[in-house]
């Protein structure tokens, strides 16, 4: 019964893996990985987990007190052996998922850079109430919840948060990252394929939380420089005044593009906690929520 | 100035309908029940007997009644949540607006950790542990009482919260800096700070309480390696109370700092830093998971030893293993958030301790299927909640160590999968070991076993229900659904959400099983009376009468070996029932009921209630009335009274009597 429950959704999870969004179709490199590692433990486990399940439905039901053919033991509650047994398996089986979980983390640390002969592109990332912000600081040019990035290139984020702690997720292209005020972290993510990829925040961020949410366009190298080019050209400058208006809490915000950023604007939002007069810190303050 | 403070008739939603309707319900109950019981004129009666009393089996029964009651609190916000989920798909924004869904999961988590499955735990110990340790109550009765009415305080509080104002909209671990006045500055995270602090306290208290029960009174002879298994599991989770509560009493009042007083401990400005809160929060978060699941352990190492006929096996093993697990718990803290971008070397070593954490865990389990192995099990209730739980649990445990891996929590944290895991190990063992513990323990309590068909139909409903909610959750987890969403875009999670609801309304028949188990139970008494050892135990607490006096003991028993009824029973039945000689009654102090730990909670939410609306008034007016309640309690002249021993030797005299027929 549970066990076919269990099956059930297992299968169900396999077959659903080729249309699904998540870590079961990954797209890239590091998305893999993690799909490996996850696959890796959870057969680890499930050798010695489906054994355990078996084994106490089948002494449970065996040593039923009407079956007159099982051995009443009333006295056997302890013997060495077993106890060895008992305290070994858990502990060969932690062995084993243990080294991987070493070695994936160090492997997969999102720190570490993705290696490719193709030198990476750099994106940094600031999570506003309620929509993601994409800096280009190479290219000069920003976007709001769309990231538009070269497929086969790795991508390398600098992340942080313009007050409330977010989690940039793009679950194909692997692993989420916290992205939290004053604080700068890093991830490091490659799309194999052109294509469009969900990303969202994972971690709850308040009223407009749902939908914070942002596609990844996955482009053709060329595609991205003539995107790059196509965005230069239009639209508005993103500089203090402009992200202070961009500050402010809104939901559901449709994708738009900056054709220039302000130099520097990404360790202005990073580190204004420690400048009190910084016009990065008063946006934020102007864009406190009201009370309802 | 304001007298009122921040309070005035805009707090009162009048605009929801939802609310509305459950706050009236709310209101309705509490006036209906309260005028039956003035009528009826059971007021002196429930004063006398269970709201001043100090006796450890009427506390736990009170603490339990209070879980159950929270239970329906917490479960109405779960319905809430998946029918939310379950239609708020594409464009469709469902039935719950934000503010009110937010506030939703926010109450279902803090409720049902700290209102359902603490009460649970604690009311479970208050009424089992001085029975097993076959003694007449726990070491400091009146603070015990104390601790029972704060943690009715924070229940109520937090109730409060449903109809003046708002709760938190946060989720129930309330990170800064969104659980900062920056980012919520209604009164919805003060009323869970305030109703945390001051059940907090409540607790903190009984962990003391019960660490000192158990080092220091047992029965004459009942050295550590003697005492049950419950006790052991007990005195660890009581351990980890004292040592983890403090952190998190402390960390809530630094961000009550920063709220009340501009302090800036987790602000984004003034070099705040909220990773402290959350380290801080982990760090009592992660023992309080053992907190909660420990004593289960010890139920249900009880259960499977008394219902297969049989000691637990490795008895010495499983000591270590709780042991062990108590103080591995505060070295595993960061794998709540792994994401947060610390080292690789720092996510490697928290992975792994995780993972270590999983080993005596194991040897647990392991050590159950031997206990069983050999024995000739009687499937009553409190076994199949064991067996349930030994077989879901595992599979717990396995998504747990899934996702101690730092590279799967990259993808799975803060996952639908997150979500399932922990219903997984919270329902399929707290939940599951104190629905056997109650049924195990119930017939202790009362005299009578609690009905057997509605328990067994209770029981399938809550594991179906239990695989069909959370099974899809795992699956959504896997297709990168994240929790706390209001409402989302993929349709194609739509039909797992559905699945999700159905599971939640069969867990829901399940809770109705128990309530009408209860009610024919009740109703059925007098064909269900037991003696004092219904299901032939093997520990101190069947050897007694059932429900026990209020003494426990006549005589304190003498305990020369592990299970000692058991073996004292053995014993018996080979010497051919020579009846002992009649032993030698002397009197008895108990303690004096007090209303002190009543009238202490009083002003509590008296305090609790002003600070959350700012009316500073009304906080003085609180503490003064705390500080003269124990001012006057502290120059009580003499706290016991004695049952004298011709009591103690009639009462005896007709309990053995009554077992003999």
């Amino acid at each position: 019964m549970r066990l076919r429950l269990l099956a059930t959704s297992l299968i169900g999870v396999v077959t659903l893996a080729g249309c699904s969004e998540g870590v079961l179709s990954p797209q890239g490199p590091v998305a893999a990985a993690e799909r490996l590692v996850l696959f890796n433990s959870l057969g680890i486990m499930l050798a010695i987990v489906i054994p355990t399940i078996l084994a106490t439905l089948g002494v449970a039901f065996w040593f039923r007190s009407s079956n007159g053919r099982a051995r009443y033991l009333p006295d056997f509650e302890y013997s060495g052996r077993l106890e060895l047994l008992v305290w070994s398996i858990p502990a060969m089986t932690v062995l084993l998922v243990g080294g991987v979980a070493w070695v994936g983390a160090h492997d997969l640390d999102p720190r570490k850079p993705i290696a490719s002969a193709v030198d990476p592109v750099r994106v940094q990332v600031v999570s506003l109430d309620w929509k993601w912000l994409f800096i280009y600081p190479d290219q000069g040019i920003a976007s709001v919840n769309r990231l538009t990035i070269p497929a086969g290139t790795p991508v390398s984020f600098e992340l942080t948060s313009s007050g409330v702690m977010n989690s940039f997720f793009v679950p194909q292209l692997g692993g989420q990252i916290y992205t939290m005020a004053g604080m700068a972290t890093h991830l490091h993510l490659q799309a194999d394929h052109p294509g469009t990829y969900r990303g969202l925040s994972a971690q709850y961020s308040g009223e407009g939380f749902a939908d914070m949410r942002f596609a990844v366009d996955a482009v053709p190298a060329a595609a991205f420089s003539q995107w790059v080019n196509a965005t230069r050209d239009a639209g508005p400058m993103l500089d203090a005044q402009a992200y202070a208006d961009l500050a402010r809490p809104s939901e559901a915000v449709s994708p738009f593009t900056y054709r220039d950023v302000a130099p520097d604007l990404f360790n202005h939002i990073q580190s204004f906690a420690a400048q009190p007069n910084d016009p990065a810190r008063l946006a934020v303050l102007t864009s406190q929520r009201t009370d309802k | 100035m304001n007298l009122l403070g921040k309070l005035d008739w805009s707090a009162i939603p009048f605009d929801q309908p939802i609310i509305m309707g459950a706050g009236a319900f709310m209101v309705l109950a509490i006036v209906g029940i309260l005028s039956w019981v003035t009528l009826k004129g059971y007021v002196p009666y429930l004063w006398r007997e269970w709201i001043t009393s100090v006796d450890h089996k009427r506390i736990g029964v009170m603490y339990f009644l209070l879980a159950l009651v929270m239970l329906l609190r917490g479960f109405s916000d779960a319905i809430m949540m998946r029918a939310q989920q379950a239609v708020a798909a594409g464009g469709s924004q469902g039935y719950l607006p934000p503010e009110h869904f937010d506030q939703v999961f926010s109450a279902h988590g803090t409720i049902m950790i700290f209102f359902v499955a603490m009460p649970f735990v604690i009311g479970l110990m208050n009424f089992v542990l001085p029975l097993q340790l076959g003694v007449r109550d726990v070491a400091f009765p009146t603070l015990n009482s104390v601790s029972f009415w704060l943690t009715a305080s924070g229940v109520l509080l937090i109730n409060v919260s449903l109809v003046v104002g708002e709760f938190a909209k946060t989720g129930w671990i309330a990170y800064p800096p969104l659980s900062e006045l920056q980012f919520s500055p209604g009164v919805g995270v003060d009323y869970y700070l305030w109703s945390l602090q001051i059940s907090g306290v409540g607790t903190l208290l009984t962990g003391i309480n019960f660490v000192t029960t158990i080092l220091k009174l047992r029965a004459p002879g009942m050295g550590y390696m003697r005492m049950p298994v419950f006790c052991w599991t007990s005195l660890a989770a009581n351990f980890l109370i004292v040592a983890a509560f403090p952190v998190l009493t402390a960390t809530l009042a630094m961000l009550l700092l920063d709220r009340y007083l501009g302090f800036h401990f987790f602000t984004v400005d003034g070099q705040g830093n909220a990773m402290m809160y959350v380290n801080l929060f982990w760090v009592w978060g992660h023992p309080e998971v053992y907190i909660l699941i420990l004593p289960p352990f010890g139920i249900f190492s009880e259960v499977v030893a008394t219902f297969s006929g049989k000691p637990l096996f490795g008895y010495r093993s499983m000591v270590a293993a709780t042991m062990a697990i108590c103080i591995l718990s505060f070295l595993v803290w960061l794998h709540h958030f792994f994401t947060m971008g610390a080292s690789a070397d720092v996510n490697g070593f928290f992975g792994v301790m995780t993972m270590i954490i999983a080993v005596p865990t194991g040897v647990k389990v392991f050590n159950w299927l031997f206990t069983m192995y050999g024995g000739r099990i009687r499937f009553e209730v409190p076994i199949l909640w064991s067996v349930g739980f030994m077989v879901t649990f595992v599979i717990g445990g396995m998504t747990g160590v899934l996702m101690a891996v730092p590279p799967a929590d990259f993808q799975l944290h803060n996952s639908l999968f997150l979500v399932a895991h922990f219903h997984n190990v919270i329902i399929g063992g707290v939940v599951f070991g104190v629905m056997a513990g109650y049924n195990y323990w119930f017939p202790k309590a009362f005299g009578f076993k609690l009905d057997e068909r509605w328990g067994r139909a209770s029981f399938w409903c809550w594991l179906i229900g239990f695989y069909v909610a959370f099974m899809p959750l795992y699956v959504l987890g896997l297709m990168g659904m994240t929790r706390r969403m209001q409402h989302y875009d993929n349709v194609a999670w739509q039909p797992w959400l559905v699945v999700a609801t159905i599971g939640t309304v069969i867990i829901l028949g399940g809770i109705a099983c128990q309530i009408v188990q209860l009610v024919v139970s009740i109703r059925d008494r007098d064909l269900l009376r037991v003696t004092g050892d219904p299901w032939n135990g093997r520990t101190l607490e069947w050897s007694t009468a059932s429900p026990p006096p209020a003494w426990n003991f006549a005589v304190l028993p003498q305990v020369a070996e592990r299970d000692t009824y058991w073996v004292t029973k053995q014993r018996a039945g080979e010497q051919q029932a020579q009846p002992e000689p009649p032993p030698q009654y002397e009197p008895i102090e108990m303690p004096k009921n007090s209303p002190v730990g009543f009238v202490n909670a009083f002003f509590a939410v008296v305090i609790g209630f002003a600070l959350i609306w700012h009316i500073w008034w009304m906080a003085g007016l609180g503490l003064f009335g705390t500080f003269l309640t124990i001012l006057i309690f502290a120059f009580r002249d003499g706290d016991e009274t004695e049952v004298p021993a011709m009591q103690l030797a009639q009462f005896d005299r007709l309990y053995r009597a009554g077992v003999a027929i």
